[in-house]
């Protein structure tokens, strides 16, 4: 890459440094220089988030509808899967996947929920009565 | 209480983090590209049947702190490493660096970093940064993916340094401890190392998913992506592999391009002319990872949509994958 191709597009990027690319000169030597961002990174993050919310919005649905317990939601607004809230829990995985069944979770201690809103950043309350139409 | 830190901008966290730290340990001659050719950072897997965040599991980098380690070990210098099970453990021996006066490596995880925005935290725990001062209850920080320091609360600090998940750091902390004055020989023969370790790496070991034969991997699988997982799918996984490989300069052609610019400084200390022609190839092949993720692009866009789509995107790592390996048996027979 030269360093005039380096792109400059817009993208999310502007909200917090540009990033340093390194490029060849007219002489052909390596120099580094700043990028805004490049439209096709953008875009993969763009999708990226957009499934996100389409999961988070289905899991929601679940929810509402007594198909899943609020931890599912939660899980999915946080963008985490089985393993990754397993490990920040020190739940088994086949535990946590026990706990997304809305009868099992209204039986769970306070002190089961409590670890899971710590994960969450929320209140057990909170957890409880998912807020659904939060975020 | 702040430590007198030089800040230098890098494309790459954690080569940004050993050159800035060797630099503050007065080893003036490393830069960022040099870092990562004598770490040898340049790396390629696909692990077949592991999914990351319900996306293929391809990583373009190392084990978070092998370019600091490899780097260190080949210039002779001693380091420090420490992980930890005790959050409380873990700051007090971060507090007691700062007040001996040294600036420290930390690995963190991505997702509480509260001075990134929302767009950019994901559950990522492979992250580094240089912790070099503390005023009453925050941390100043230096990131190098950044332009300027920034600062972060004891609290996110604990929470990214304890992130949970695959690669988790256990509040890794690592810097160089001591080391005499590194000479031009030490250099040279750290960079013939650090090519040596790359150029085998990348040809010759003998796992069809590891280096270039890992590319070719992914080329095949790309080209089942569309009739297994559908188009839109497809289309995820794609922008997930031009994710691990562009995110902030990180990965597919990123890398080589600094791995280009590596050739081009080591042939100050090496003079070897094969470096530099080799160095072209290198900038060639960036610019081929380049069209490459544009194709992508136009796939999970939505604009293309068709098999055929997919088999050019398989086609062109295909040939990615052939450019590399020339460079890198062109790398691994250089005679030194």
């Amino acid at each position: 890459m030269k360093k005039d191709e380096i792109p400059q597009d817009p993208s999310p990027l502007d909200k917090f440094t540009k990033e340093v690319c390194y490029a060849v000169d007219e002489k052909g030597d390596y120099t580094t220089a700043l990028s805004r961002g490049w439209q096709v990174k953008a875009d993969a993050l763009g999708i990226t988030w957009e499934e996100a919310q389409a999961r988070t919005a289905n899991a929601r649905e679940k929810v509402k509808n007594g198909e899943a317990s609020p931890i599912l939601f939660f899980m999915e607004l946080n963008m985490m899967d089985l393993p990754i809230v397993a490990a920040y829990t020190g739940f088994w995985q086949w535990t946590v996947k026990r706990h997304l069944n809305p009868d099992v979770f209204k039986n769970l201690s306070d002190k089961k929920l409590q670890k899971y809103a710590e994960v969450f950043d929320v209140t057990v309350e909170e957890l409880k009565t998912a807020n659904l139409n939060a975020a | 209480m702040q430590l007198n830190f030089q800040h230098i901008q890098a494309a790459h966290c954690e080569n940004g983090v050993t050159t800035n730290l060797l630099r503050h340990m007065g080893i003036h001659q490393i830069t960022e590209p040099l870092a990562f050719g004598i770490g040898a950072g340049i790396f390629y897997i696909h692990i077949p049947f592991l999914k990351i965040s319900g996306g293929p599991a391809i990583s373009f980098r190392t084990m978070p702190g092998q370019i600091f380690t490899r780097t260190c070990s080949a210039l002779g210098v001693k380091i420090e490493r420490k992980t930890f099970s005790s959050k409380e453990k873990a700051q007090q021996f971060l507090d007691d660096c700062l007040a001996k006066g040294q600036p420290a490596g930390c690995q963190v995880g991505v997702y509480h970093l509260t001075y990134f925005p929302k767009e950019f935290r994901f559950h990522f725990n492979a992250h580094n940064l240089v912790v070099y001062g503390k005023e009453n209850d925050t941390y100043l920080v230096s990131d190098p993916v950044m332009e300027t320091v920034t600062t972060i609360s004891a609290h996110d600090l604990e929470r990214v340094r304890f992130a949970k998940g695959a690669l988790a750091p256990n509040g890794q902390i690592y810097f160089p401890k001591t080391s005499e004055p590194v000479s031009e020989e030490r250099i040279k023969k750290g960079i013939i190392k650090g090519i040596k370790h790359a150029s085998w790496f990348m040809t010759e070991t003998p796992v069809p998913i590891l280096g270039v034969a890992g590319i070719r991997f992914t080329a095949g699988r790309i080209k089942t992506w569309r009739e297994s997982l559908g188009a839109r799918r497809g289309g995820l996984y794609l922008a997930q592999l031009v994710r691990m490989g562009e995110e902030i300069g990180t990965g597919g052609a990123g890398f080589r391009f600094v791995y280009a610019a590596f050739l081009q400084q080591a042939h100050i200390f090496v003079k070897k002319d094969e470096l530099l022609d080799i160095s072209k190839q290198f900038t060639a092949i960036g610019d081929l990872w380049r069209a490459s993720s544009v194709q992508a692009s136009g796939i999970y866009k939505g604009r293309m949509t068709e098999q055929q789509d997919f088999n050019v995107m398989g086609d062109m790592l295909l040939n990615i994958a052939d450019k590399e390996k020339a460079a890198f048996k062109a790398l691994y027979k250089i005679k030194w």
